[in-house]
């Protein structure tokens, strides 16, 4: 660490923050918080579990590579994010939320006071009672009804209406009502079922706010693919760390093994391999050497370069695929949920009932505030609590469950497009694969040599080394002690063994095929280890169970088609290769084109624009951040099972809607024609609607199992 | 009917007061890692870390 910086008291502290994937429980956030805090120049750690995020408070002569080397040295693979672009997501559902716990606190209380009159208070107790219980429900009203004021509001202005429309004429006309009844000593009011009413529909709506934060932004994510900055060569020849927004074409950056390039460019100087899987998706890494270009978010994997900027910011790349994809999302923003489609029906039925009971009433004689009385009990008991908790309440179950069994959904509309899906198309490298180099040849390695290779590869962070550590330590085996470690970037790791020269790495006539590597031991004849990039284990039956369910399968891969073919071959499927971002956007296109709704299964940048433009999309937990954000759900783990699993679910999801929605419409018709016939005290509303709620949620519930 | 004047108030103050933890618990940030708060309980207080203080 440079410049061990002192904390002032009273000196400017400058918050910064990482995402870190790696997280996964209570000993993390210890590891994390506590590592942290002794570092010289960090004030504060604070690890939000939820997010994944961590926050460091710091001086600000702290820059962020260091402070990411910080989380690094402490075990965990950490990004930096730009604070402004976190910000802002989640404040709509703290509103909701708060509006929540008012009209709870209000329904509540009025509640207390409305079950004595109904018990039998009358006179100027009522009166009281009333008038205690409109101190404390019109001011509710008015701060809780706020979110269907608004969305009522807006879309009358633009001559539509929604299920929010009836909610707000339903519960301004019963609230003034109840206060016209207050004021003349009235026999009802109906205070707690305006109240009630906002306090049920608030927690569906704050269900399915909830369950749409866990979804970021994918342009949002791209950002923290590209690496923040970069080390830049200065006209004097000093160096100087630039961010990545002040980066511009012809500046020279040096850029170390293991890092991410912050801007398209060519290299100057130097020789490395670059894994471009972030690109093109292929596992296999590339080499690269003066004179080629090489693309921002790409990882140099061997070497140090030096590299000219030949284009930054909005003109990489990467950005380039970012706004593919934000064109992509559009089509998606267009698809209308079942509890919307509902409303459209159900609004128009609404209004017409109550303004026909209004005008009945009127006809046979009744006074004008007789029917604006049933008319208000109309709209309040037809309003639709049930039908408001009917599709959050079984999703959010069944997210629950899938949960559990290993897939994250990111919204509610994810559910429901997922039981439409009837088509799926796989992306091959880390999809149907496992996307790292596995399954090597570790027979071809004797026994007493495989402790000292253990030892070379651990001290190596190549994915090569990183592999074949996985393979050694499964297998049991101890590290050697080595003497002497170095890396040499480009060729490998050397050292000494019991006085003889050892190394691993790359093969001298290694042409092409960079999945193989050599130890060699005391100048004898070098052992090839040759690494393959495994199929998911179970694929083939996961792959089996989408057919059952009616969905056919193929491949859409960047890869080269003799990199392709044994996995098509091996899963039974039909393939097409050599695919760019665009490519595999036509092919979404053209199956949409033909009647098709495309579950599109992908992991990494170039998926990014497919993921946004299937009609649903997934992708595995070892995906890009770029795949994961544009995917509607991740799935956990090497099993490519839950996808099947979570299409079961989303298909039993719809089915539970559609008999809510059917529990719904069966206790309207019970309830509408009483309403009608006036027979709706605030009682028997209280009950029908806290009745209707119970029976939709506790069918919702059960889900839980759903995913078994 | 005294009884009222008395409980009226009360269980008004109380629901306030459940009403004012509640807001209070929103702003400070306590809802906002939920899963967090769920493990944090698990973390042993004065348990420090082996981490090394590397070259600090």
């Amino acid at each position: 660490m440079t410049a061990p910086a002192r904390i002032e008291d009273g000196a400017p502290l400058e918050r910064s923050l990482f995402a870190v994937p790696g997280l996964h429980c209570a000993g993390c956030i210890a590891k994390i918080e506590n590592g942290l805090a002794p570092v010289p120049g960090i004030a504060s750690a604070r690890v939000n579990f939820t997010s994944r995020q961590v926050t460091v408070e710091h001086v600000p002569e702290l820059q962020l590579p260091e402070l990411q080397s910080a989380i690094e040295k402490l075990g965990f693979e950490a990004q930096p994010i730009r604070a402004e672009v976190v910000s802002a997501a989640s404040s709509e559902s703290r509103s909701l939320l708060k509006a929540t716990g008012v009209a709870g606190f209000a329904s509540m209380n009025v509640m207390l006071l409305s079950v004595s009159v109904w018990s039998g208070a009358d006179g100027a107790t009522r009166d009281l009672f009333h008038a205690v219980s409109a101190l404390i429900a019109i001011p509710t009203v008015a701060y809780s009804g706020r979110p269907f004021f608004k969305s009522a509001w807006s879309a009358l202005r633009h001559g539509r209406t929604n299920m929010d429309v009836p909610i707000t004429i339903g519960v301004l006309l019963v609230t003034a009502l109840s206060l016209f009844e207050t004021l003349t000593s009235g026999p009802h009011a109906y205070f707690d079922g305006a109240v009630m009413l906002l306090f049920f529909l608030l927690i569906g709506r704050v269900l399915d706010s909830v369950m749409r934060d866990r979804a970021r932004d994918g342009v949002t994510a791209l950002l923290k693919q590209t690496a923040p900055g970069a080390l830049t060569i200065r006209k004097d020849g000093g160096t100087e760390w630039r961010s990545a927004d002040s980066l511009a074409p012809g500046m020279r950056m040096i850029v170390a093994a293991g890092e991410r390039l912050a801007a398209d460019g060519m290299i100057e100087a130097g020789a490395s391999s670059f894994d471009l899987s972030l690109l093109t998706g292929e596992s296999a890494p590339q080499q690269a050497a003066v004179g080629d270009k090489v693309h921002a978010g790409t990882l140099n994997l061997d070497a140090p370069l030096t590299v000219r900027v030949t284009a930054a910011g909005p003109d990489t790349a990467i950005a380039d695929i970012a706004r593919l994809m934000e064109q992509a999302g559009q089509g998606r923003s267009r698809y209308v949920r079942i509890a919307d489609r509902a409303a459209r029906l159900y609004a128009p039925a609404v209004h017409t009932l109550a303004v026909l009971s209004f005008i009945g009433w009127i006809v046979v004689g009744a006074g004008w505030h007789q029917a604006l009385l049933v008319a208000a009990a109309v709209l309040i008991i037809t309003c639709p609590c049930a039908l408001g908790l009917a599709v959050p309440a079984a999703q959010i179950v069944a997210s629950g469950a899938l949960m559990r069994s290993g897939v994250l959904i990111k919204d509610g509309s994810a559910l429901e497009r997922l039981a439409d899906a009837d088509r799926a198309l796989f992306d091959k490298t880390g999809t149907l694969t496992l996307g790292r180099p596995e399954r090597t040849n570790l027979d071809a390695l004797p026994a007493d040599l495989r402790p000292v290779a253990l030892a070379l590869a651990r001290a190596s962070r190549h994915p090569l080394s990183q592999a074949l550590r996985r393979a050694l330590e499964a297998e049991g085996v101890a590290p050697a002690e080595v003497q002497d470690m170095v890396e040499e970037p480009g060729f490998g790791m050397f050292g000494l063994f019991e006085g003889k020269r050892v190394s691993l790495g790359r093969p001298d006539d290694a042409r092409g095929d960079l999945l193989v590597t050599a130890f060699q031991i005391d100048g004898r004849q070098p052992i090839l280890l040759q690494f393959e990039d495994a199929v998911r284990p179970d694929a083939k039956a996961a792959l089996e169970r989408l057919e059952g369910f009616g969905i056919g399968s193929s491949i859409v891969s960047g890869d080269r088609t003799d990199a392709v073919a044994p996995v098509a071959a091996a899963l039974g499927l039909t393939a097409q290769t050599g695919m760019r971002p665009q490519d595999k956007l036509d092919a979404i296109d053209r199956l949409k084109g033909a009647g098709h709704k495309v579950l599109m299964v992908g992991d990494g940048l170039n998926d990014g624009p497919a993921l946004a433009a299937g009609h649903v999309s997934m992708a595995p937990a070892s995906a890009s951040d770029v795949g994961q954000t544009a995917a509607d759900a991740v799935f956990l783990g090497d099993s490519l099972a839950p996808v099947a699993t979570a299409i079961q679910v989303a298909r039993r999801t719809m089915q539970v809607v559609r008999q809510n929605f059917a529990i719904a419409i069966g206790y309207n018709m019970v309830a509408i024609p009483l309403a009608f016939l006036g027979y709706v005290t605030p009682l028997v509303a209280a009950l029908a609607m806290s009745g209707s709620s119970v029976i939709v949620v506790g069918n919702a519930l059960r889900l839980r199992r759903a995913a078994r | 009917m005294t009884g009222l004047v008395l409980l009226i108030p009360v269980a008004l103050g109380l629901g306030l007061a459940g009403l004012a933890a509640f807001m209070w618990a929103m702003r400070s940030g306590q809802f906002e890692d939920m899963d967090g708060a769920a493990l944090r309980i698990l973390i042993e207080d004065g348990d420090v870390p082996d981490t090394d203080r590397r070259g600090d």
